[in-house]
């Protein structure tokens, strides 16, 4: 039983291994760096792979923009400098954060708006509710049918 | 006052539908160059041929126009579309290499068994240039003019029509 239950781990153990591989080749002199870099690799989109950040990608561009980063980190470059000089080279495709620009307006605005409409929607029914007491006609109705209920 | 609250919805429908409608027909693979307009950025690049030939972004600014394709062995639509190169150079048109992240004796056995359409072949192996003109992928072409300045950028093979209808009008308004 246990022989059995290794064997069927034992891939999950070779993936855990090759899926980490990638970032632990990198050693960094200053764990400052290494969070930025960490940061950066999870921030930074794939432009061939496109719905993968670097950090998950395993094409040949990803490793060397993975390089890249890693380098330009090792630098003493900030996050803002290596994040526009992706920029200049991929365009704005490459950072997974959006400019806000009116082409990108509604990317920004639409969960506040979701927001917004949401709320509007649960004030207006709870104040309809509110505002519509009884007319003597429902009342004489409503007791009527709680007394019958009373008498079964 | 209160007809119009009930017209929000449908408002808000209108604005994602137009913006959704242009997602679905775009194509996410033609990404926008930022280079476009702007010149070839700086490099030192060797030979592929010749070690003690070295070249930098003057070889691309001589007042011709002239096509930077971007190629490899490793790449299956590099193959498909060197038959076309080979017949543009024969036209005339200047083209420079760009051999991306390949190995050196791949690519000159490449070049003498398919014919070599190049002018001069840049040896980028580990794909800093390539990683400069913000290339993602080969093959790839730019069209620069005679002062060095990025045209236009093509993504996949150049063939027939892409040349007919893209790039021969651009190359040739380019021309002095």
């Amino acid at each position: 039983m246990r022989t059995l239950l290794y064997i069927l781990l034992l891939p999950v153990a070779f993936y855990c291994v090759a899926a980490t591989a990638a970032v632990d080749a990198y050693t960094f002199t200053d764990p400052a760096k290494e969070t930025q870099f960490k940061e950066l690799i999870k921030e930074l989109r794939c432009p061939k792979c496109q719905n993968q950040d670097i950090a998950d990608s395993d094409a040949e561009l990803a490793k060397d923009l993975r390089e890249k980063v890693y380098e330009m980190t090792e630098q003493g470059k900030s996050r803002k400098e290596i994040i526009s000089y992706m920029k200049a080279r991929y365009g704005d495709f490459i950072h997974y954060q959006p400019p806000l620009r009116l082409d990108t307006i509604v990317l920004w605005l639409a969960p506040i708006l979701v927001l917004i409409a949401g709320l509007i929607f649960i004030f207006v029914r709870a104040s309809r509710e509110q505002a519509s007491p009884l007319n003597e006609e429902e009342a004489r109705r409503l007791s009527e049918l709680l007394n019958e209920k009373e008498q079964h | 006052m209160k007809k119009l609250w009930l017209l929000l919805p449908l408002a808000c429908f209108l604005v994602l539908a137009v913006f959704l409608y242009r997602g679905l027909y775009s194509n996410p693979r033609e990404l926008n160059s930022v280079l476009v307009g702007k010149a070839v950025p700086d490099f030192q690049k060797v030979d592929l041929f010749d070690d003690n030939k070295h070249y930098d972004q003057k070889l691309l600014a001589t007042g011709q126009p002239v096509l930077l394709n971007v190629w490899a062995t490793w790449c299956p639509t590099c193959y498909a579309e060197h038959q076309f190169l080979n017949t543009l150079a024969r036209q005339g048109v200047r083209i420079v290499g760009v051999n991306y992240k390949d190995e050196r004796n791949a690519a000159v056995d490449w070049l003498s068994r398919l014919g070599n359409p190049y002018e001069e072949v840049l040896f980028d192996p580990k794909g800093q240039l390539g990683l400069d003109l913000g290339v993602y992928g080969a093959p790839e072409t730019f069209l620069i003019d005679g002062q060095g300045v990025i045209r236009y950028r093509h993504v996949g093979d150049v063939n027939d029509r892409v040349w007919n209808q893209t790039l021969k009008p651009i190359y040739n308004g380019l021309k002095p």
